[in-house]
């Protein structure tokens, strides 16, 4: 058979593989330089990025569950004008499509974000982060309301020309309602999931491990929500999905695709295993000549009836 | 250069109640590490638990490719690495992390170690030696058997002084009180200090008192290593009028001067 197709695209981002990383877990991508081929990459989603820079939680910021890790960092990042100076210029080394992480405190700090990263060349769209769990302002309290939500999109969709994720929180009652309400509103593709919000105690000391006190959930042990959720919205709506959630193995990232993803994001297994992204590529290709599939695009949703 | 490589256990022994030496055979890192710097060792196979574990480098051989580890078992990560045995494989990450600051030669130099946190300055002692300092390694434990070096079976080679809390081996009290006898005394030019936070809170008090330039070797809880995720940051002075900054122990140190840290 001759190599199969890997490439996808994302609501015009192309794709040469599905892979791309999770926001927060994999830097501003120079950090694993060392470890992996960033030109190999099919994305790179880089970590939450606001206007201004931000000192993040106190630590302990995270904390060891079964399978899992709890983390609340509070989105400690250097600000989208060092970003767009330092960091994006080293990634556009790279044949690597970079999708820029925003979050805000206001529907106008997305909007001001959005029309700030418009004008950069070298940024391939933008992540809505209205999902993060760890911050007072801004984060889920956009993620958890379809209206809120729609509000943000609306207000970043009217301020950059570039394709537009938002990532979704599974902390909500409905996920396929925010889903609809986001597409609605005008997003281009969605991301999911963000962490699961959790917490742990330390029974000697009888106090929360975080300094946070909650936390999100992230790793293996929750893959079967992640799955679910995407599994929900290819069902309910026609929109690309880049799934995420616990994925440790290219085993796990062909769940997401066949549950609905067209792309999937590395998180927190990268910190288990810095070459999983590169790893996951290749489990991917190798299961596509031993299925005898010669395009990926093939299985994405194919597990639906 | 940093690596990860699987690498093969050479030696795995008991140096005392829940305090393993870990030889690994690992000469990429070995080749390259110097003192305060850290691995990041995959204990087991499985995903639960799922993180790695950073220990810090108690010593190498290079000429061998040898790479020694000193860690104590403190939960489910560390119980597994003690259970792996001579030829088993590890996935090992390093050498991370910013070491030491050598001073120049001739120095005169206290190392202060608490507990299982004296592993690095067996390392920087070797070190210092080699570049003709003098050295004095003060070790602090709970008991005489809680003791991890200094002490018969596991000695080392520069001057070295012991304080038991219980009084069973040395002087009956804490290290910090060897340290201030020392720096009252004959004084020092440096002093490296790598142990439990109350022990290096104090041993800052005593620099910062004396006059004392020091380095600390920090602990936190770590995800990524290679400071992608952010996790493992301390509280640190703040430049340019910020109250203080975050900083990641695992690029940013986890050797941090006395100066840079906010103890509270």
């Amino acid at each position: 058979m001759a190599k199969p197709s890997l490439a996808v695209n994302v609501a015009g981002i192309r794709m040469k593989n599905p892979v791309t990383t999770a926001s927060g877990t994999f830097g501003f991508g120079s950090e694993y330089a060392p470890f992996v081929d960033l030109n190999r990459l099919g994305a790179i989603v880089v970590k939450g990025t606001t206007l201004l820079p931000r000192q993040g939680n106190p630590p302990p910021r995270i904390v060891e569950t079964p399978a899992g890790i709890l983390n609340a960092i509070g989105l400690q990042n250097p600000g989208v004008d060092h970003f767009i100076e330092v960091a994006l210029p080293y990634l556009r080394q790279f044949d690597l499509p970079v999708i820029v992480n925003i979050a805000g405190d206001s529907v106008e700090d997305y909007a001001a974000l959005a029309a700030r990263l418009d004008e950069v060349p070298g940024v391939a769209g933008l992540e809505v982060n209205i999902s993060c769990p760890n911050v007072k302002k801004g984060g889920l309290a956009f993620g958890a309301d379809p209206d809120s939500a729609a509000a943000v999109v609306r207000a970043v969709k009217g301020a950059t020309r570039l394709p537009v994720v938002v990532k979704l929180s599974p902390n909500v009652t409905s996920i396929v309602r925010l889903a609809e309400a986001v597409v609605e509103a005008g997003a281009d593709a969605l991301s999911m999931i963000n962490t699961l919000l959790g917490m742990a105690i330390d029974i000697r000391r009888r106090r929360p491990v975080l300094a946070n006190v909650m936390g999100g959930l992230s790793g293996p042990a929750i893959r079967p929500v992640a799955v679910r959720a995407v599994w929900q919205v290819y069902q309910a709506l026609k929109v690309p999905i880049v799934g995420m959630g616990g994925i440790v193995t290219a085993e796990d990232a062909l769940e997401f695709i066949m549950a609905g993803a067209t792309a999937v994001a590395v998180g927190t297994a990268n910190f288990i295993n810095p070459r999983a992204t590169m790893d996951i590529i290749d489990g991917i290709e190798r299961f596509l000549v031993e299925e005898g599939v010669p395009d990926i695009q093939e299985l994405i949703g194919a597990a639906h009836m | 250069m940093v690596a990860d490589v699987p690498a093969n256990i050479v030696q795995q022994e008991q140096v005392g109640p829940g305090q393993y030496r870990l030889t690994l055979y690992a000469p990429a890192i070995a080749s390259y590490a110097v003192p305060g710097q850290f691995v990041y060792i995959r204990c087991a196979d499985s995903l639960d638990p799922l993180l790695r574990r950073p220990l810090s480098i108690h010593g190498v051989n290079r000429k061998e490719g040898k790479l020694f580890l000193l860690y104590q078992v403190v939960g489910r990560g560390t119980a597994l690495l003690a259970a792996r045995r001579r030829g088993e494989r590890l996935g090992v990450m390093g050498p991370l992390g910013r070491g030491f600051t050598l001073p120049e030669p001739g120095r005169r130099v206290i190392l202060v170690g608490g507990g299982i946190g004296v592993a690095p300055l067996v390392f920087l002692g070797h070190e210092l030696v080699q570049r003709k300092n003098q050295v004095c390694l003060l070790v602090g434990a709970r008991s005489a058997d809680q003791l991890p070096v200094g002490k018969k079976g596991y000695t080392v080679p520069f001057d070295h002084a012991v304080a038991t809390d219980d009084g069973s081996c040395g002087h009956h009290g804490s290290v910090t009180d060897l340290l201030e006898k020392m720096l009252a005394g004959e004084g020092a030019d440096m002093v490296y200090a790598c142990g439990p936070r109350g022990m290096l809170r104090q041993t800052a008090l005593l620099l910062v008192r004396y006059n004392v330039p020091g380095e600390f070797s920090l602990e936190e809880r770590m995800c990524c290593g290679v400071g992608a995720c952010l996790s493992c940051v301390c509280k640190t002075a703040g430049n340019g009028g910020k109250p203080f900054e975050y900083r990641r122990v695992c690029v940013e140190g986890p050797v941090f001067r006395t100066e840079q840290l906010v103890w509270d």
